[in-house]
C-alpha cells in the first residue's frame, strides 16, 4: 500500500510545547518516584532542573497503582550475598551479580523511607503473631529502621497494609519535584497525562540522547523535552501475548495492562543495548482473577497439589527427575520457572485442575489460635487480595468461595516481559564499578547508564537484574538518578541539540489521526475500512502472532526455530501495516503508540529466543528443538542492539561472570 | 471486572475542578459525556479493575461488574476509602456479607510537600556522588 504521511490536512495541528530541563524522568511508577526523590536533593543546590513526565496520574500510575499487600525485597537481617544467590537460582543462573548486589545493599533505605512517609508495615507482636499498621503503632512498636521486627512472609518479603502504597510514594516524589520547582522558580516540572513516544539523539554527539517527544492525551498539545540526561523508567510489556481471557477479561492481566513496552521501545530505538530479552515471566496465579499466591504459599503455608492431592513438585516423581535430566541443577533448585513446568506436566497428564489448598492451611492455623485471632487471620487473607487484586476477592464472592472451606484453582498466565519481578528482560547497563570481581567492562562511568550516553534505566527495563519488585524499583530509580546528576555535573558545557527534524516527528506522531480523518467516511461503519486498522484490532493481530508462534498459552509455551521464523515473517507484515494505524481521538492515539511500543518489544523477545539455542526457562517457554538447559554453551548473556535505520537486530553472546560463590 | 457508572448518582463532577474518575484512571478509560454530564468507561475490556475510579468518586457513583467472560452474577465488592483506613463490604452471590477495615496510611494525607520532604534529612555530600549510597544513606557493607 502507498505510504501515507501526515501534513495536518485532515486533522488539526497540535500546539507544540517545548520544555528545557536538566534531568528528564520518563514514567511515574515506583522507579520514577524514587528517581525524583533522590535527584531533586542532589540537583537543587546545583541549580539543576528535574522534570517528570507520566502518561497517567502519578498518585495511581505504574505497576503499584492498585496497591500491594507485601514488599517483596527487604534485606533486613539477611545478607546481601544471599539475596544475590536467591535471585541467581530463581532466574536459572544468569543475572548481573554486580547490579543485584548493588540493589541489595541499597534497598532497605527505600523501605525505611516508605515507613517514614506513612506506609503501614506489619510488625511482630511480643508473642510472635502479626500486628497491622494501626496495632503496631498503638502498641508503640518501633519502626524498621529503629529495630522494629517486620512480619516476614518469606525470607525476603514483609507484609504491609498497602492499599495506598503508591499514593504515599507518589506524594513524596511529587513533594521532591515541588522542592526543586520552588527553589529554581520553574513554572512546572511534573507533567501528567503526557505520553512520551520517542527519544531523540543529540545532533553533535552521535551516541548521546538529547530529548524526548510525546503528546498530551487530554488536549491537542505536543511536547518536546530537551534534557542533559534522561532516566527511562516507563515499564515492561503486557498484552503482547494473547491473554487467556479475550473479551472483557483481557484487562485482567496479572501485570498492569497499561505497561505497554514503552520502556523497551524508547531505549531500543536510540540503539541502547539490551540483554536477556528472551526472558519472560509466566506467573502461576489464582485462575482468571490472577490473584496473588505468594502470601498463601509463604505466609499461610498453603500447599498446591494436583486434583488428586499429589504434590506435583515432589522430588521423587518421574516428572521431577526428567526435569533434572533436561534442565540440570537449575531444576533441582525448584525455582519459579521449574515449579511452573511441573504444574504444566501435571495439567497435560489430565491431573488438573491444580489446587491451592487454602482450606487445609486455614484449618491448620485455626488450631493454633483463639477466635479473635482467627478473625484477624481471615481479614489478613482477604486483605491480600483487596490490597492488590480486588477482582480476585470479587471472583471468590461471585463463586461463593470461602477459602477456609474449599480450595481454589491456580494456573499459569499468559507471558509478560519485565525485569523487576521474577523476570529479567531489559537493557544492558553500567554497574556501580566498585563490586570486587565484576569485570571492568561492566562499568562505563555511571551506574545504570545504558550504552547510550546520558540515558539511564531503572525498574522493569533494567535487564539481568530481577527480583527487585516495588521496593527495589524505587531503590534503583534512586541509584540511577544520583548517577544521572553526577553525569550532568561532569558535562557542564553541554547543551542538547536535536538531530532530527522535529516537525517531521510530530507529523509521524499524529499520523493515525490524519489517516482516520482522511478515510473515515469511505465506509458506512468507520470500524471496517480497508485503508486503516484500529489499535484494538492491531493488538489482537499482534497477540495472535505472539501466542501461536512465539510460545504463548496456545502451544503450552512451546516454540522452535521454524515457528519463530514463520512468526517473524507475519510480524514483519504487521509492522508494515502499523503505518496504517488510525485513531479517532486522543485515547486511541495513545493506544496506537502503545502498540508500536509493544510490537518492537515483542520482536526483540522473539529474536532473543531464536538466538538462544536451549530452553533456559522451562515453565516460561520451551524451544522444542533444544529442549534442555546447556550450561556449557549458553550460561551466557544474550545481548542485542536494534538499528532503527535498517530495522535490524544484531545479537551476540556475552560471557557470564560469577561474583558471589555458590 | 469493568467499572460502570450509575446514571442516578454521577453528576459529572460539575462542582469540581476536574472529573475525578477521568483524572485518576491509570489506563485512561474513564471519559466524560459532556452532553449528558455523565462519566463512562470507554474501553471496558482494558479495565484492570484497580478500583481507583470507584475509590475516588465523590458521589459513590461507580461500582464494578465482574468480567462477563468468567464472573457469575450477583456479587459485589464495595470500598469506602477514608483518610487513614479503608472499609470493604463484600457481598457473595449467595447473599452473605463480609466486612473488613484496613489501615492505609499513618501520616496525614498531603503531609509531604516542598517544606517537609527533606526536613531533618542530611544535605547531599557531593564528594560521594560517584560512590554507593544515597544522600541520606550509606550502602550496606558485609
Amino acid at each position: 500500500m502507498e505510504k501515507e504521511t501526515c501534513t495536518f490536512s485532515y486533522c488539526q495541528r497540535p500546539e507544540v510545547i517545548e520544555i528545557d530541563t536538566d534531568l528528564l524522568i520518563i514514567g511515574g511508577g515506583m522507579a520514577a518516584c524514587g528517581a525524583a526523590f533522590e535527584a531533586c536533593r542532589w540537583a537543587t543546590p546545583k541549580g539543576l532542573k528535574v522534570t517528570m513526565v507520566d502518561k497517567a496520574a502519578t498518585d495511581r500510575s505504574g505497576a503499584v497503582a492498585m496497591g500491594l499487600s507485601a514488599i517483596n525485597t527487604y534485606i533486613g537481617e539477611n545478607k546481601v550475598e544471599d539475596y544475590v544467590r536467591y535471585v541467581r537460582a530463581d532466574l536459572m543462573g544468569i543475572i548481573r551479580e554486580d547490579l543485584v548486589f548493588d540493589l541489595g545493599r541499597h534497598v532497605d533505605n527505600s523501605v525505611h523511607m516508605f515507613e517514614e512517609w506513612g506506609l503501614p508495615i506489619w510488625k511482630k507482636s511480643d508473642d510472635g503473631w502479626s500486628l497491622d499498621g494501626f496495632q503496631a503503632r498503638d502498641q508503640g512498636k518501633p519502626k524498621l529502621k529503629d529495630g522494629g521486627v517486620p512480619c516476614r512472609s518469606g525470607k525476603w518479603q514483609i507484609m504491609i497494609n498497602g492499599e495506598s502504597y503508591k499514593v504515599i510514594v507518589a506524594e513524596a516524589g511529587k513533594a521532591a519535584l515541588e522542592y526543586n520547582r520552588k527553589a529554581l522558580n520553574i513554572p512546572q516540572n511534573h507533567f501528567e497525562r503526557v505520553f512520551i513516544v520517542k527519544l531523540l539523539k543529540d545532533a553533535k554527539e552521535p551516541n548521546r540522547v538529547a530529548g524526548a517527544i510525546g503528546f498530551s492525551v487530554r488536549e491537542n498539545k505536543a511536547y518536546l523535552f530537551k534534557a542533559k540526561a534522561i532516566l527511562n523508567a516507563s515499564g515492561g510489556a503486557v498484552n503482547v501475548f494473547r491473554p487467556r481471557s479475550t473479551r472483557e477479561g483481557m484487562g485482567r492481566a496479572w501485570y498492569p495492562v497499561w505497561n505497554s513496552g514503552s520502556g523497551y521501545y524508547l531505549g531500543m530505538t536510540v540503539g541502547a543495548e539490551m540483554t536477556m530479552m528472551e526472558n519472560r515471566f509466566v506467573p502461576a496465579r489464582f485462575k482468571d482473577g490472577y490473584g496473588p499466591v505468594g502470601a498463601w504459599f509463604l505466609f499461610f503455608k498453603a500447599k498446591a497439589t494436583d486434583a488428586l492431592g499429589n504434590d506435583y513438585t515432589a522430588k521423587d516423581t518421574p516428572e521431577f527427575q526428567d526435569a533434572v535430566k533436561k534442565y540440570g541443577k537449575w531444576a533441582d533448585a525448584l525455582g519459579t520457572a521449574i515449579r511452573n513446568h511441573l504444574m504444566m506436566e501435571a495439567m497435560k497428564q489430565g491431573r488438573g485442575p491444580i489446587l491451592m489448598n487454602t482450606h487445609t492451611a486455614m484449618q491448620e492455623l485455626a488450631k493454633q489460635m483463639d477466635p479473635k485471632r482467627l478473625k484477624h487471620l481471615e481479614a489478613e487473607a482477604w486483605e491480600d487480595f483487596l490490597d492488590m487484586c480486588i477482582s480476585q476477592a470479587g471472583l471468590w464472592a461471585a463463586n461463593n468461595v470461602e477459602p477456609d472451606k474449599v480450595p481454589s484453582e491456580i494456573m499459569p498466565t499468559e507471558p509478560y516481559l519485565l525485569g523487576s519481578h521474577a523476570g529479567c528482560a531489559g537493557f544492558w547497563v553500567s554497574g556501580p564499578g566498585d563490586i570486587p570481581g565484576a569485570p571492568a567492562e561492566w562499568f562505563w562511568g555511571y551506574n545504570r547508564m545504558s550504552t547510550v550516553n546520558g540515558l539511564f534505566m531503572a525498574g522493569d527495563i533494567v535487564g539481568a537484574s530481577g527480583h527487585k519488585f516495588s521496593s527495589g524499583s524505587h531503590a534503583e530509580g534512586r541509584i540511577a538518578a544520583k548517577a544521572a546528576i553526577a553525569f550532568i555535573l561532569d558535562n557542564p558545557g553541554y547543551t542538547p541539540t536535536i538531530a532530527e527534524d522535529v516537525n517531521a516527528l510530530f507529523a509521524e506522531i499524529y499520523l493515525p489521526f490524519e489517516l482516520y480523518e482522511k478515510y473515515k467516511t469511505y465506509s458506512t461503519d468507520p470500524r471496517i475500512n480497508p485503508y486503516y486498522i484500529k489499535p484494538d484490532l492491531y493488538q489482537a493481530r499482534l497477540q495472535k502472532i505472539a501466542d501461536e508462534y512465539f510460545g504463548g498459552i496456545g502451544t503450552w509455551y512451546m516454540t522452535s526455530k521454524t515457528m519463530i521464523e514463520e512468526g517473524l515473517r507475519k510480524l514483519q507484515m504487521l509492522k508494515e501495516d502499523a503505518a496504517r494505524l488510525a485513531a479517532a481521538n486522543l485515547h486511541e492515539l495513545l493506544r496506537c503508540w502503545e502498540n508500536y511500543h509493544r510490537t518492537l518489544s515483542l520482536e526483540a523477545h522473539a529474536r532473543h529466543i531464536l538466538f538462544r539455542e536451549e530452553s533456559r526457562y522451562p515453565g516460561y517457554y520451551y524451544r522444542g528443538d533444544f529442549d534442555f538447559v546447556d550450561d556449557n554453551n549458553w550460561r551466557v548473556f544474550v545481548n542485542s542492539v536494534y538499528d532503527p535505520a535498517t530495522d535490524t537486530f544484531t545479537l551476540k553472546k556475552v560471557p557470564y561472570v560469577q561474583i558471589i560463590p555458590d | 471486572m469493568p467499572s460502570f457508572v450509575m446514571v442516578e448518582k454521577c453528576d459529572g463532577c460539575k462542582a469540581q475542578d476536574k472529573t475525578a474518575c477521568q483524572y485518576i484512571c491509570p489506563n485512561d478509560l474513564m471519559a466524560l459525556d459532556r452532553e449528558k454530564m455523565k462519566a463512562y468507561n470507554q474501553e471496558p475490556e482494558q479495565c484492570w479493575e484497580c478500583y481507583n475510579c470507584v475509590k475516588i468518586c465523590p458521589q459513590q457513583a461507580i461500582e464494578v461488574r465482574g468480567y462477563a467472560d468468567f464472573f457469575p452474577l450477583g456479587a459485589s465488592v464495595i470500598p469506602m476509602r477514608g483518610q487513614d483506613a479503608i472499609m470493604w463490604t463484600i457481598k457473595f452471590r449467595n447473599g452473605s456479607i463480609k466486612r473488613f477495615k484496613f489501615p492505609i496510611r499513618l501520616t496525614p494525607e498531603g503531609y509531604w510537600n516542598a517544606d517537609t520532604i527533606y526536613k531533618d534529612l542530611p544535605e547531599p555530600d557531593y564528594s560521594k556522588i560517584k560512590g554507593p549510597g544515597y544522600f541520606n544513606y550509606e550502602a550496606r557493607k558485609e
